[in-house]
């Protein structure tokens, strides 16, 4: 009687444990297959010169720079309005219905398919405003994207800012915006600054929101104005992988991508994780 | 009958109980007191084996329980457990019904006949006077009971398996005062057929409810004898002074 | 001078207080509006039209029936209303090889008479012309009736064919069942997958396997989707293909593979801190009550924190159904209602992706991408309030 219950975790634990291995060995597997095939790709060469020969050779620096235009352009766009917003539902509004459709409306855009970003930005910022397929069409359509993630990072970071710090703040006459000024977003800022990194890492890797708002096929000069298109470096991948002139010569190049992008995200991701825990232990 | 032989636990390097050697009778109640931090619920922790559970932990010296060392290789922890019953200082039902709360020591431990479970749920609810305020509510969720029921449910609980021992982490001290009298009758009844080891920070609590009591500073057992005793002429100034207030 | 930026500012913070709800909104206007515009179209291709001999008697034909027709599947009046006599299906282009250039004048001026004299002569054609060249004297000739395309036509098609003409099909079946099969085989090799390791990370795990796993895996859920669908492409397709005996290996099945993977992350961290939540005594009380951890675990910790678990694989769901561009890659984007998993789907978000591009603005083929922009959305939004439901129901009252 009493084995059988031993015996029985004993298997369950047993699976467990290949069950965490087993997932953690695919998305290693995952990482190693591109990191393996990419990295002789590397050099400065791909990094610093524009695609060759029906994109089956040179590099990839035009997709870089889009890429590196539109994490600009969308963080400009949500990172002040985002901010702003969740100082007013923690700091000014009281637990009303008003903030409480505020937190529902932004699950809500935090659940929207990055492809209806796509269409809506391509409606309101392509045709209705007339941005045309643009830098700053794809960056007001990634903007959106994040928003709800440097609303509800910036949320929480405010919240975990101690009562007392305003009461304290307010006792010395401060007055509500000062209080916030000076008191509450230096104590929130680690913690902000830690959403706003993650939002980066998912700005570089969106594909879906950029292919009708401004991504551009093949485009080997860079941008003189917001109102160009570029080229970008998810939009790049899906390209190379799925429609290039010739697919197979391309797919080196394609390997280095991924690379690239990989490192991108991961280097956002990982310095988030690392601005937090420096911060948490500084406390 | 319990028996503590040289016993030292540690935290990592933390040294929690300093070598106590104690005996405990059985059907009979002893209270632990001392000041927190003293390492009387760890202590109590030792004769169920729930310290086994803590990373880094370590035991030195020998743990008996009615003739039988607890700490062999050969111990089934489970079995230990099943007669060692415990209740917590906060009561923490399961997130199940009033029924099967009280029936989920039996079924972890193998039982499976129904018209058995349903008797010593009667009997377990009956044991800890919950029985008549609860037996229409059976299949109700155990939260929406007050939290003085909620604590005799899990003294049920741990009834329903038959434990020989029951070992009670300040059982009152999340309690309103009417609740808390309701567990102290109840210890008072229980201790006839159950041997109770009980860690309490009220002094009267102890005075009232415990036939010995046990008097732990800084880890180390200073003071053991008849609780009576204890609280009328205790033999170390310690004691005198923890008891009468002055300290902790 | 202070005091006035700070006025403002406060301002500032006011107004944007309000920027969830007008996005949240702006998207509903835009995309029903262009998405509506599907149902005040004609089911004929913009700027064409349909032609028979006036003297048949059928008055107008569905898409689907239209389809049939000029596909050859349909070839009698009969079956679609009419006499018994066998249809002739008149193409366009068929005029310039009846008459000459010189016959048809100067700019196609004579065309529409010529069309006319072609059409009026066999009562048993069927004539698809454009609409400028429509004969100004209907004598002999009858324009079917123009249908717009209908919400059953919308919802319930079986058919997904927005370039075939005279009548391109646009019905939303075959799209919709692709994603749901694809998100359904996702979710499922997610869940005890993605549980399962919450599980051994939140209970089993040694604390120090727990501080490396935990964020390794969290870090992997920012690798963005195209370099999953990519991996799918070079290296789960073709395993697919191989260990089936497939034709092809860009499936269902490869397609709820490469979501089930992404998926994990999201459902092993939520999963994970739903488990972290409980109350230690609740543990404690288990265990010392004799049972394993094991019994512990799936009698009292599962439990506890289902509402936890359901919600991480609701919003796993939500996050396989609107995926877009792995799918779009390992899929194979046959528009078809799948048989088996091992067969080519189309999700509606590869589908949008895929034929945006192609849809000339304004058409019908481009609103009905929006249509499915909003049925997306639709889908989403109840996902995520099923979501906020199941977790806010929490279990203990504090
Ligand atoms: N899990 C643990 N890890 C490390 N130290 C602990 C742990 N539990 C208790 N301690 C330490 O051991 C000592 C005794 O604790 P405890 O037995 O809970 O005291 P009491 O119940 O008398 O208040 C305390 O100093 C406490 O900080
Ligand atoms: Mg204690």
């Amino acid at each position: 009687m009493m084995q059988t219950k031993k015996i029985q975790e004993q298997i369950a634990f047993t699976v467990f444990r290949l069950l965490g291995f087993l997932v953690l060995g695919v998305l290693l597997w995952i990482l190693g297959f591109i990191v393996y095939n990419g990295i002789s790709v590397i050099s400065w060469e791909f990094i610093f010169s524009a695609p060759t020969d029906g994109m089956t050779g040179g590099g990839i620096f035009p997709a870089i720079v889009g890429t590196f235009y539109l994490i600009i352009g969308s963080t400009l766009f949500a990172f002040p309005l985002g901010i702003m917003s969740a100082i007013y539902t923690v700091e000014y509004t009281k637990n009303n219905w008003l903030t409480k459709c505020i937190r529902i409306m932004t699950n809500n855009l935090a659940s929207i398919p990055s492809i209806v970003f796509g269409l809506f930005g391509m409606t309101l910022f392509v045709n209705t405003l007339g941005f045309g397929d643009s830098i700053i069409a794809g960056s007001l359509t990634l903007g959106l994207l994040i928003l709800p993630v440097v609303i509800r990072t910036t949320e929480e970071a405010l919240k975990a800012v101690p009562k007392t710090y305003r009461l304290g703040s307010t006792a010395l006459g401060a007055n509500k915006i000062q209080t916030i000024k000076r008191v509450v977003l230096p104590t929130a800022f680690p913690n902000i600054i830690t959403g706003l990194i993650l939002s980066i890492g998912r700005v570089s890797g969106e594909t879906a929101p950029i292919l009708f708002t401004v991504a551009a096929y093949f485009l080997p000069k860079l941008p003189h104005s917001i109102f160009d298109q570029v080229m970008a470096l998810p939009y790049h991948l899906y390209v190379l992988a799925t429609s290039g002139t010739d697919i197979e010569a391309a797919r080196p190049i394609a390997y280095g991508t991924a690379l690239v992008l990989i490192f991108i995200v991961l280097l956002m991701n990982s310095l988030a994780v690392i601005i937090k825990k420096r911060f948490e232990k500084n406390k | 009958m319990i028996e503590t032989k040289n016993v030292n636990f540690y935290y990592g390097s933390f040294h929690a109980i300093k070598n106590v050697n104690m005996k405990m009778k059985s059907n009979s109640a002893i209270a632990l007191i001392g000041p927190s931090g003293c390492g009387k619920s760890t202590f109590l922790r030792l004769f169920n084996r729930m310290n086994d559970e803590i990373p880094g932990a370590k035991l030195e010296g020998e743990c008996w329980i009615n003739g039988k060392d607890i700490y062999t290789k050969h111990t089934q922890v489970d079995m230990l457990r099943k007669n060692v019953g415990m209740v917590f200082q906060k009561p923490n039902p399961f997130p199940k019904s009033i029924f099967e709360n009280v029936a989920y020591g039996l079924k972890v431990n193998g039982i499976k006949d129904r018209a058995f479970i349903t008797k010593k749920v009667e009997e377990s609810l009956t044991a800890a006077a919950l029985w008549d305020e609860v037996k229409y509510k059976l299949n109700k969720s155990a939260f929406e009971l007050s939290g003085g029921q909620q604590q005799r449910l899990c003294i049920a609980r741990a009834l329903a398996v038959s434990p020989s021992i029951l070992l009670m982490d300040e059982p009152a001290s999340a309690l309103d005062p009417i609740s808390t009298a309701k567990i102290e009758e109840l210890i008072h009844v229980l201790k006839q057929q159950y041997t109770i080891v009980i860690v309490t920070h009220n002094m009267q609590q102890a005075a009232r409810v415990s036939d010995k009591t046990a008097f732990f500073m800084y880890g180390e057992l200073v003071e053991y004898s008849d609780t009576k005793k204890m609280f009328l002429a205790p033999e170390k100034e310690e004691t005198q002074n923890y008891i009468t207030g002055r300290f902790g | 001078m202070k005091r006035l930026i700070d006025t403002l500012i406060e301002q500032l913070i006011k107004m944007s207080g309000a920027v969830t709800e007008i996005t949240v909104l702006l998207i509903i206007v835009f995309l029903f509006k262009e998405g509506a515009g599907l149902f005040n179209a004609s089911e004929v291709e913009k700027g064409y039209t349909v032609l028979v001999h006036s003297e048949n008697t059928v008055e107008r034909l569905s898409p689907k029936e239209l389809k049939e027709v000029f596909d050859g599947n349909i070839e009698n009046w009969e079956k679609l209303g009419g006499k018994d006599e066998a249809i002739r299906i008149f193409r366009f282009d068929e005029i310039f090889s009846i008459y000459t250039e010189d016959e048809l004048g100067k700019d196609y001026v004579l065309l529409p008479e010529k069309l006319e004299e072609v059409i009026s002569a066999d009562p048993t054609i069927i004539a698809y012309i454009p609409q400028k060249y429509l004969p100004t004297n209907l004598q002999g000739i009858k324009e079917l009736a123009k249908m717009n395309i209908s919400l059953t036509d919308f919802y319930i098609g079986k058919e997904w064919i927005p370039t075939a003409t005279p009548a391109p099909l646009f019905g939303i079946l075959p799209l919709l069942l692709g994603t749901l099969l694809v998100s359904f085989i996702a979710i499922l090799i997610a869940i005890p997958l993605g549980v399962g390791v919450a599980i051994y990370l939140a209970e089993i795990a040694n604390e120090r396997v727990r501080k490396l796993l935990k964020p390794a895996i969290e870090l992997l859920a920012g690798i963005p989707s195209v370099v999953y669908g990519f991996f799918g492409l070079v290296v789960i397709a073709p395993i697919i293909q191989k260990i089936g005996g497939l034709d092809l290996g860009e499936t269902a099945f490869a397609g709820s593979l490469v979501l089930a993977i992404m998926a994990l992350p999201t459902i092993i961290s939520i999963a994970e801190d739903a488990m972290r939540t409980i109350p230690k005594a609740m543990r404690d009380a288990s265990l010392a009550l004799g049972a394993t951890k094991w019994q512990t675990i799936y009698k009292v910790i599962i439990p506890f924190a289902s509402s936890g678990i359901a919600a991480a694989v609701v919003l796993g769901i939500g996050r396989a159904i609107g995926e877009t561009m792995a799918v779009l890659m390992v899929t194979g984007n046959a528009a078809v209602i799948p048989n088996s998993i091992f067969e080519s789907v189309r999700t509606i978000p590869a589908t949008i992706a895929a034929e945006l591009g192609e849809a000339p603005g304004g058409g019908a083929h481009y609103q009905a991408l929006f249509m499915l922009g909003c049925v997306l959305f639709i889908i989403t939004l109840i996902i995520s309030i099923v979501a906020e439901v199941i977790s806010s129901r929490k279990i203990i009252k504090e």
